[in-house]
């Protein structure tokens, strides 16, 4: 597909990862994140791909691990509670080293909650699963974005040989805008199945995919192996937007996702405040010392969650300076409104 | 002049395995490696290791092996499948892994009819942590988490499952077999170079279940641990086909 189109953000997710290649996806029924498997139901097959319905979250994550396992660039998508059901399943393609693309269309919790847009699965994506990985998060704060950052996401999955998380809510999932496609874009595909996967070991010696080392100190040196690709990762692939560098602000705004969205809206509303937006785009890695260095010229950072405050301790971790912190958050699929925030922001100013 | 009749299948690596003596595990990788050896495709073939006694398959077979999470080989054989449908592959489970936390993926891929073959080896218990009980151990059976017996009202009963999938119409062989004698071991060659037949006939679902020893923590000496296999295993879980709908 290619050029301008009104779209869903399930469906930009969707058609993303089409273009970029995407040639199995599996998934579990779960509001807000029903449009995808439908889609791809459809969509899968014309692309020459596979569709297959998981019966649980436990099985799409182990098909997308066995589609990886089997070359293919593959995907799942979820909201919250599957996502949790997945965990084991993320931690064991971190492990294998298999690349794999995992949306999370978050909603309400904790427990089976609501299904209104929530963020209150970043620290779950941020410090996933068990064991000691990491796994590249992008956070999507329009619908443009939802289909860029699908696309990036199999590449940055199949370069670095792990999974990378698509962490975003309901309120994006459902909304609507209009968006470019494609633009002639070819995924880059910077590191081919063929020299990983398992195909047969026709003219080559066997391979093997396994996360279990049991010689003594073989495990350490594999998490040693894995810390030297994130630490490259955090060189490299670490995202923000920060478009206010000049601008002459006291009160600087953090936030990801949707409420970034409404962030703007309340810096263009609040003439009377001298504010800026630092928007962490990879929630994972953390732009930490930009974020710092954003901070400087603040009196106050002001954090804007959808959850009574997860992102916020990396925020204080960067800026290094509590008190200059203020945290506003609203949990449970609660939405934060302009109104609401910008008079939060007027009450701690003066 | 000399001719070799019997020898090392190519299938599988020349190396010692981590198998107690008397485990069945080792007679069963050997037979898959024959027939893989025979229906000459290694080549293409995927294996895929349980979590379990034998998570180090991948060093004993000489083809592309992955792990898979504890019980869900069948998702990973499934995915592995569809995505390349002119490869052979297998996925190998113990009991705990296909009977108890894998059981949803068990059903499922035998229902959607995945054109896979699935070697299962019941040894009554879970072997790697040490012999706890299974879904499948028997009743009366003395485990290390079932110290007076298995008893019915407490655990529940024993579960038969090539009966269990007979019914669904995904599945098309099923059969039940052991290795304890040269007899059962050459039924059970067979058994299993049937359901690799029917993948590479694209047939559909085919799985064997082996009743399988595991002296070590049945505490019995490999003949005895044989016996108990013949007398008491053979006795609940019949042998033979189960089904056979091709
Ligand atoms: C999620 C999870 N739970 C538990 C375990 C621990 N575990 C490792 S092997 C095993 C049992 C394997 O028993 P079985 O499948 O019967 O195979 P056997 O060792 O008898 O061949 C268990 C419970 C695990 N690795 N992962
Ligand atoms: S513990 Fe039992 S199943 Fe495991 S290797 Fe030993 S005999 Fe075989």
């Amino acid at each position: 597909m290619s050029g301008k189109m009104l779209m869903k953000g399930n469906i930009a997710i969707a058609e993303g990862a089409i273009d970029a290649g995407c040639r199995f996806y599996a998934g579990y029924p779960i509001t807000p994140q029903n449009e995808i498997p439908e889609y791809m139901s459809k969509r899968m097959p014309e692309a020459g791909g596979v569709f297959m319905q998981a019966e649980s979250e436990l099985i799409s994550i182990n098909l997308v691990f066995g589609a990886s396992v089997a070359g293919a660039r593959s995907m799942t998508t979820s909201s919250s509670p599957g996502m949790s059901l997945m965990q084991e399943g993320i931690s064991y393609m971190a492990g294998c080293e298999l690349p794999g693309v995992i949306v999370n269309v978050m909603r309400g919790g904790p427990g089976l909650g609501n299904i209104a847009p929530s963020q209150s699965d970043y620290f779950q994506a941020v410090k996933p699963g068990h064991g000691d990985f990491r796994m590249i998060t992008l956070a999507p704060s329009n619908i443009q974005e939802m289909y860029d950052f699908t696309f990036e996401a199999f590449d940055l999955a199949d370069k670095y040989r792990n999974p990378v998380m698509i962490l975003t809510d309901g309120l994006l999932g459902q909304m609507m805008e209009t968006i470019e496609l494609s633009r002639g874009r070819k995924p880059l595909n910077p590191r081919p199945a063929s020299e990983w996967a398992l195909t047969g070991a026709k003219g080559r010696e066997p391979r093997k995919i396994l996360s279990l080392l049991m010689k003594p100190g073989a495990l350490e040196q594999h998490n040693y192996d894995l810390w030297k690709k994130y630490d490259e990762i955090k060189k490299s692939e670490l995202r923000y937007e920060f478009n206010e560098k000049e601008k002459d602000y006291d009160c600087l705004i953090v936030a990801f996702g949707s409420v970034a969205r409404t962030s703007k809206g309340v810096i263009a509303e609040g003439k009377d405040i001298k504010a800026a937006l630092f928007r962490p785009v990879t929630l994972w890695p953390f732009p930490y010392a930009e974020l710092r260095e954003a901070a400087k010229k603040a009196k106050k950072v002001f954090v804007f969650e959808m959850n009574m405050g997860q992102m916020v301790e990396d925020v204080r971790l960067a800026v290094q300076d509590d008190s200059k912190v203020e945290f506003y958050g609203r949990p449970g699929g609660g939405l934060p409104s302009q109104e609401e925030l910008l008079s939060f922001l007027r009450k701690k100013v003066k | 002049m000399e001719k070799l009749i019997y020898g090392m299948p190519e299938s599988l690596k020349n190396v010692s395995t981590t198998y107690c003596p008397g485990c069945s595990h080792s007679t069963v990788h050997k037979l898959i490696a024959e027939v893989i050896d025979e229906l000459k495709v290694r080549e293409k073939t995927i294996g895929v290791a349980p979590v379990g006694c034998a998570v180090f398959a991948y060093d004993f077979w000489n083809f592309d092996v992955t792990e898979a999470a504890h019980g869900r080989n069948q998702a990973v054989s499934a995915a592995i499948k569809r995505v390349l449908p002119d490869n052979v592959v297998f996925s190998y489970q113990g009991d705990g892994d296909l009977a108890s936390i894998g059981m949803a993926e068990t059903i499922h891929t035998a229902n959607r009819g995945e054109n896979i073959t699935v070697i299962f080896i019941n040894n009554t218990n879970y072997g790697m942590t040490g012999g706890q009980m299974a879904p499948t151990s028997l009743l009366g059976q003395v485990t290390t988490t079932s110290p007076k017996g298995r008893d019915a009202q407490h655990y529940g009963y024993p579960i038969k499952m090539l009966e269990l999938l007979a019914p669904l119409e995904g599945v098309k062989y099923l059969e039940r077999v052991k290795v304890t004698n040269a007899a059962s071991v050459i039924k059970a060659k067979k058994a299993i170079k049937k359901a690799f037949e029917n993948q590479i006939n694209n047939t559909g679902f085919s799985m064997i279940e082996v009743l399988g020893s595991c002296p070590a923590n049945w505490k019995k000496e490999p003949a005895e641990a044989n016996r108990w296999v013949d007398e008491k295993m053979a006795e609940f879980y019949p042998l033979g086909v189960i089904k056979d709908a091709r």
